[in-house]
């Protein structure tokens, strides 16, 4: 006999409480970067080697400068949520809880950094 | 439990000696390419951070993106990107519970190696005459 009732199969939440809610989030944001991942790559090619002043102007345009912050936040995201796969693959113990915490410091720092240089550009360079 | 043949059974080949068929090859390099884009995303967002800093900040990391290193560094990003969305595309038609016949898996693996050279073939191609 199964010893989990109807409700709780249904809910498949299982013993972590969380389910296939990682599984699900890896599906969404995937398919948010199949669509950025080209897009990504016109916006910022069409700046590497360019002068400083062209680098921020460029960038303070909507099209470039929206795709690189959506691309850089959904692609850390998601690979701050791949790492972790990773983690508890390879690492055990406490050294997965520090590898986890260092993953999000790192994922979270990434997207601090580009959002404030994306910003910066966005509000400093003049609007036409 | 106990007629179990304990002694005289095939042996799971050890990881170490067990050449491994294309299809695990282009799965564990979903996961190698996925976090070795580490050293991509942080060369671009230093030179995007350096070059709302100063003139001297984004010299430098102007001059590491534009060196043969920052070119070898863009490059193998671009097709890591290439090969990793290509075979996450794979694992969403997994998802689907699609392409998971052995033959369709190595057909599938050629066609993630040979469309991410030729997509990175194709971006540098579109990057240098524009």
């Amino acid at each position: 006999m199964r010893y989990i009732t109807p409700r709780k199969a249904a809910a498949g939440l299982g013993s972590a409480r969380s389910g296939t809610a990682h599984h699900w989030q890896m599906t969404v944001s995937s398919y948010a970067l199949v669509i950025l991942t080209p897009l990504f790559m016109i916006a910022v090619g069409g700046a590497i080697g360019l002068p400083q002043d062209a680098v921020a102007a460029h960038f303070g345009r909507p099209f470039p400068g929206i795709i690189t912050a959506l691309f850089i936040v959904v692609g850390m995201i998601h690979f701050i949520k791949g790492t972790r796969i990773m983690i508890d693959d390879y690492v055990y113990g406490s050294a997965n809880k520090l590898a986890i915490i260092a993953s999000n410091i790192f994922g979270w720092g990434v997207i601090a950094a580009a959002i404030f240089a994306l910003a910066k550009m966005a509000f400093t360079t003049p609007a036409i | 439990m106990a007629d179990v043949n304990r002694g005289n059974r095939p042996l799971s080949p050890h990881l170490q000696v067990y050449r491994l068929p294309l299809p695990a090859i282009t799965s564990i390099m979903t996961r190698i390419t996925g976090h070795a884009l580490v050293a991509g995303i942080l060369l671009l967002v230093w030179w995007l951070v350096a070059a709302v800093s100063s003139p001297g900040a984004f010299a430098a990391a102007d001059w590491l993106v534009r060196s043969w290193l920052g070119f070898l560094i863009l490059t193998a990003s671009a097709w890591a990107l290439w090969f990793h969305a290509l075979s996450g595309i794979r694992h969403l038609f997994y998802d689907q519970g699609l392409g998971l016949e052995i033959e369709e898996a190595k057909k599938a693996s050629w066609a993630i190696i040979i469309g991410s050279v030729a997509l990175t073939l194709l971006s540098l191609i579109i990057f240098f005459i524009s």
